[in-house]
């Protein structure tokens, strides 16, 4: 079966984020699934990924939460493709998986744990965890985009945004850099060709892999507002009107400290940031409100109007 | 060795005018300068060594044995060095102040991030509980085992 077809229907994993901050995200990927045909279907019952919480006291808990999520979808569900929006989530199934495969101390405690919560353990490969990118980019592609598109992104220049966790550490996504059409770890651009068929301009944009200082907003926010400045101001420069985001942490991240800045380093940045997903719905389109745009926390509606969106 | 806040004021003064071409090797140094002090920092001697034509990725690499998670700045260095090479390589091009502003930006982030992990770490010079100055009292009360 070719990505293509298999991708069609996939087992939905939110993660917690997209049912807080990144709701936004939740709504728009499923309208734009919708849109498109897609089927999602929600991973009953799903629990936390482990995050970065979890995985700092006890990395083996992170694995077993993780392969908890795709128990749940392979042997109760029956799928064999879990989409994770999120790249906490996504990061955290591959590493799972990873570490099912190549870690017998790793197998061992998640079989523990699963039997003591009274499921099956998920073995290595039963199913394939895939980003919302992969979804898009193998079912529809750039042709069946630029087919679909309502109303062009054309005249919005965008900062791609991918995050330190989509491409890192390189080894968990033995799919990438594998040659002529998978994604690059080092340059990654699935991003970037989706949204030029949606009609926009990319910009190079050279923090697209950077850290934004997520993992210790809270701890040292003082840190983490610089860094988050340092790429708005990176993403200004190199022209773009607009960040596009993939991951609900380093969204919230960009809106919430633009704001921190202006107000503890009085230095303002007039840069939107939207979800790819958000940009990629009204390209197809979706009203602004049908894809979250009155959840973020920024304010670019006027900047969406302007260029005759939402 | 040269402070982290003077080469975050360094970075931060370099300007395009009058040569473009030796700010951007000023600006290459003092990305290897922030590394130096990760490295130093973890009780290790910065390499001499080059990778791939550039000190700054073969420290970069040496900065991430050990510590996967220092890899988050190794895209952030290769930036830091195609910069570096499209402003020196194509000196007279009409954008070249542009590409040595953009080429701070990446320096400035790589400095952030750095400086950042280095304070996670309680490595460098940034309050009482840093290495330094937790060595230099534990010297002075003879308790210092590190190096």
């Amino acid at each position: 079966m070719t990505k293509k077809d298999k991708y069609k229907k996939v087992a939905y994993y939110p993660g917690c984020a997209l049912e807080g901050t990144g709701h936004a995200y939740n709504r728009s990927t499923k309208a734009v699934g919708k849109k498109l045909g897609l089927d999602l279907v929600e991973v009953e019952n799903w629990n936390c990924c482990g995050a970065m919480e979890v995985k700092n006291v006890d990395p083996k808990i992170q694995t077993y939460l993780s392969s908890r999520v795709m128990s749940t979808a392979a042997n109760e569900m029956n799928m064999d493709v879990v989409m994770a929006p999120c790249n906490g989530c996504y990061h955290n199934l591959k590493k799972a998986e990873y570490d099912l495969k190549n870690d017998t101390e790793s197998v061992d405690v998640v079989d523990r744990l699963s039997k003591k919560a009274g499921h099956k353990t998920y073995e290595s490969g039963q199913v394939e965890t895939i980003h919302a990118l992969d979804w898009i980019k193998e079912t529809i592609g750039e042709d069946g985009l630029r087919e679909r598109v309502k109303n062009s992104l054309s005249g919005i220049k965008i900062a791609n945004y991918y995050g330190c966790m989509y491409t890192r550490p390189r080894h968990i996504f033995p799919e990438k850099d594998a040659g002529p059409g998978s994604e690059s770890t080092s340059k990654p651009h699935f991003m970037d060709d989706l949204l030029e068929a949606a009609g926009a301009e990319n910009v190079d944009f050279p923090l697209k892999t950077a850290c934004c200082g997520g993992a210790h907003t809270l701890s040292d926010s003082d840190t983490s507002t610089k860094l988050v400045l340092n790429i708005l101001k990176t993403a200004k420069l190199a022209g773009a009107d607009v960040i596009a985001t993939e991951c609900p942490t380093c969204h919230s991240g960009l809106e919430m400290h633009q704001i921190r800045a202006e107000k503890t380093l009085g230095e303002v940045v007039d840069i939107k940031i939207l979800y790819f997903t958000q940009l990629l719905g009204m390209a197809l389109g979706l009203k602004a409100k049908k894809v979250g745009v009155h959840e973020n926390i920024s304010n670019s509606i006027g900047f969406l109007k302007e260029k005759g969106l939402g | 060795m040269m402070s982290l806040a003077a080469i975050e004021s360094a970075i931060q003064s370099i300007s395009a005018e009058p040569d473009a071409s030796a700010s951007a090797s000023e600006l290459l140094k003092l990305s290897e300068a922030v590394i130096e002090h990760w490295i130093v920092a973890r009780g290790e001697k910065p390499t001499d060594e080059k990778r791939e034509g550039f000190r700054l990725l073969a420290l970069h690499r040496q900065g991430a044995k050990g510590d996967p998670s220092f890899n988050a700045c190794r895209e952030t260095c290769r930036e830091v060095v195609y910069h570096y090479n499209l402003i020196t390589m194509q000196a007279d091009d009409s954008e070249i102040t542009n590409r040595l502003d953009m080429m701070k930006m990446i320096s400035s982030h790589l400095f952030l991030f750095i400086s950042g992990k280095m304070q996670v770490a309680e490595l460098g010079e940034f309050c009482c509980s840093a290495k330094p100055i937790r060595l230099s009292s534990d010297l002075e009360t003879g308790t210092a085992k590190e190096p």
